[in-house]
This record gives C-alpha cells, structure tokens and sequence, in this order.
C-alpha cells in the first residue's frame, strides 16, 4: 500500500470509518458497510434487555470488520472509564472511540473532561481515538495526553451541516503529531472530500450514509469521495487566485 | 436479595454472576458480554466465584449499533 493509513501502528485499508445505526434494516445496514470499503466500524456499548438475548451485531457483522466501541451517551469521566472497560471486556479489543457530551441536545463535547478520561484511558492501556470540539488547542491536549488519533466534529452530529469551519479543521491537520480523523455532521459526498482535502486522514460517517435515500449508493459515493479528496489532497491543488488566468495561449490570436 | 440489575431494582437468588446471567436466560458463555459490580468490570473468568452482595449496582452489557 503506498499510502497507508497508520493508527497506533495498525495500518487500516480505508480512510472510511462507518457508524452501525439508524440504518433502515440490518441488511441495508451490512450492504452499506461493504459498499463503504470501511475495515473499522463503530458500535455503542449497552445494558442488554433481559427479556430476550437477541442476535448480537457483533455475530452479524460476521467478523470481517474490526470493531471500535464508543462511549456514547456518557457525560462524566466515570461513566466513559467503566464504558469503556465494559467495552474491552465484551469485545476483546482495548480500542475505545472516547465521547464525553457536555451538553445532550447539541452533543457537543465536555472538553475539560474529555481531556481527563483520555488521560485516564491511556494510562490504563487504552488505544484512544477521541470525539472532539474544532479547536486546535483541545487537539494538541488530547494529542499531548496520549491519544492515537483526534476526532474532531465537522459539525453537530447526525446535523448533516458539514464542516462548519474548514479553517480549524485545516490547521488542526496541520499541526497534529496523530492521524486527524474528521467525525460527525458529514452529510454528503463532498464534505468527505473537503474533509480530505483539508488533510484530515480519515473520515467517520454513519447518518449521512444510513438516513440518505438510497443508502447503498451513498456509501459508495463516500467511498469514492474519501478516495478523491485523498488522491485530491495528495496531488497538491492550485493555489485559489483572486483573477483570471487565461488556459488558452494569448498569441496568435485571430484578428490580433 | 435485593439488587439492581442494569438500573432496575430486584429480588434476586442468584449468589453469583454466573448463576444470575443463567436464571435471566443468558448463556454464560455466550461471547460479547460484559459485567461490572459496582462500578467495576468483573472479568468472565470470575463469573463463577465472584459473589453477589445486597444492593449490589450490576451492569451486563453488549455491543449495539453505534456511530
């Protein structure tokens, strides 16, 4: 692989992260996740109901992809140590997708304790990729605590609104010493591609692909368009001028 | 034994882990499962001999669909 996408050493085929809810139904869901190209995959970790133990997503998605568990939901640092340990028990994996909400309507991150459970995981062996605000500075913090990627939202999740703000997104990648892996409000192909663009090294998506029309193909806009903005970024665009510049040669030139 | 199993109070016989998650119908073995007491994750090799005290806080959960 000439470009391979490197997270706390273990090389990923696919800069495509894909989410597993609000799919229609679980086959549409299984058709999209193979139509992305993603290898990783998020799941939550929940109470399960004890009137029945249905069939697991885990036994569904059949071992072909690598699961990252989440901490959804929690809002203290204690509750996302004792989600994410539950995570590692249940699936043998010691990767957690870090997300500690400050506030439930906008999901928007607690940074101050985000930083603190990161910090918590990492020292308990933790490979964190952690949920984050736009700010380059939280990014360094959770980057200087130990983390092996930073998530930084596009905008609010499942919004559909993009990136909200290029610019902190541009100069998070620039500056950050882990993988940038942009997470939340993607709604469309091409906020995947800016995202890349941008120099983001991956990028996390879930409603955008599973509340579209037609999900299928939406999953495989997202992968083309990962891939685009990838091969985009790679290639090194024009700079943006303020005037024309002529393609054309400006001699010979009829009735000149 | 009164204890609180993901959140809800109960009456409960099981004395251990394990003998709780088979009186619920769960199979023990069944994978992708996980347990905390208390705040703290008991590891499936201690389902059998970690014991259930009263007003005991139980978390069993397993992975869902999730972005």
């Amino acid at each position: 692989m000439t470009d391979p996408f490197v997270v706390a050493g273990t090389t990923l085929s696919s800069r495509l992260i894909a989410g597993t809810a609000r799919y229609p139904n679980q086959q549409v869901m299984l058709d999209c996740l193979e139509a992305s190209g993603a290898e990783m995959v998020t799941a939550s970790i929940r109470r399960i109901s004890l009137e029945g133990y249905a069939e697991s997503l885990v036994d569904l998605l059949g071992g072909r992809y690598r699961l990252l568990p989440n901490t959804a939901g929690c809002t203290t640092v204690r509750d996302a140590v004792l989600t994410a340990e539950l995570a590692r028990e249940a699936l043998e994996t010691n990767w957690i997708k870090l997300e500690l909400i400050g506030d439930r309507e906008l999901l928007y991150p607690d940074v101050e304790q985000l930083v603190r459970a990161a910090d918590e995981l990492v020292r308990k062996g933790f490979i964190v990729l952690p949920y984050s605000n736009e700010d380059p500075v939280t990014c360094q913090k959770l980057a200087d605590v130990g983390c092996a990627a930073v998530m930084p939202l596009g905008s609010l999740i499942g919004s559909g609104m993009g990136i909200a703000n290029p610019a902190a997104i541009e100069l998070i990648c620039s500056r950050s010493p882990v993988p940038v892996v942009l997470d939340a409000g993607i709604g469309t192909a091409s906020d995947a591609a800016l995202a890349m663009e941008l120099g983001c090294d991956a990028v996390m998506v879930d409603t955008a692909i599973a509340q579209s029309h037609d999900p299928r193909r939406m999953a495989a806009a997202m992968r083309a368009a990962v891939e685009g903005g990838r091969l985009a970024r790679l290639a090194g665009r024009i700079p943006k001028r303020r005037f024309a510049e002529p393609s054309s040669p400006q001699l010979g030139l009829i009735g000149s | 034994m009164k204890l609180k199993i993901n959140g809800v109070e109960e009456e409960v016989a099981a004395a251990t882990v394990g003998e709780l998650l088979a009186a619920r119908g769960v199979d023990p073995a069944a994978r992708f499962l996980a347990v905390a007491i208390n705040g703290v994750v008991v590891r499936r090799s201690e389902w059998d001999s970690q014991s259930l005290g009263p007003s005991d806080d139980i978390e069993i959960v397993k992975p869902f669909s999730g972005g």
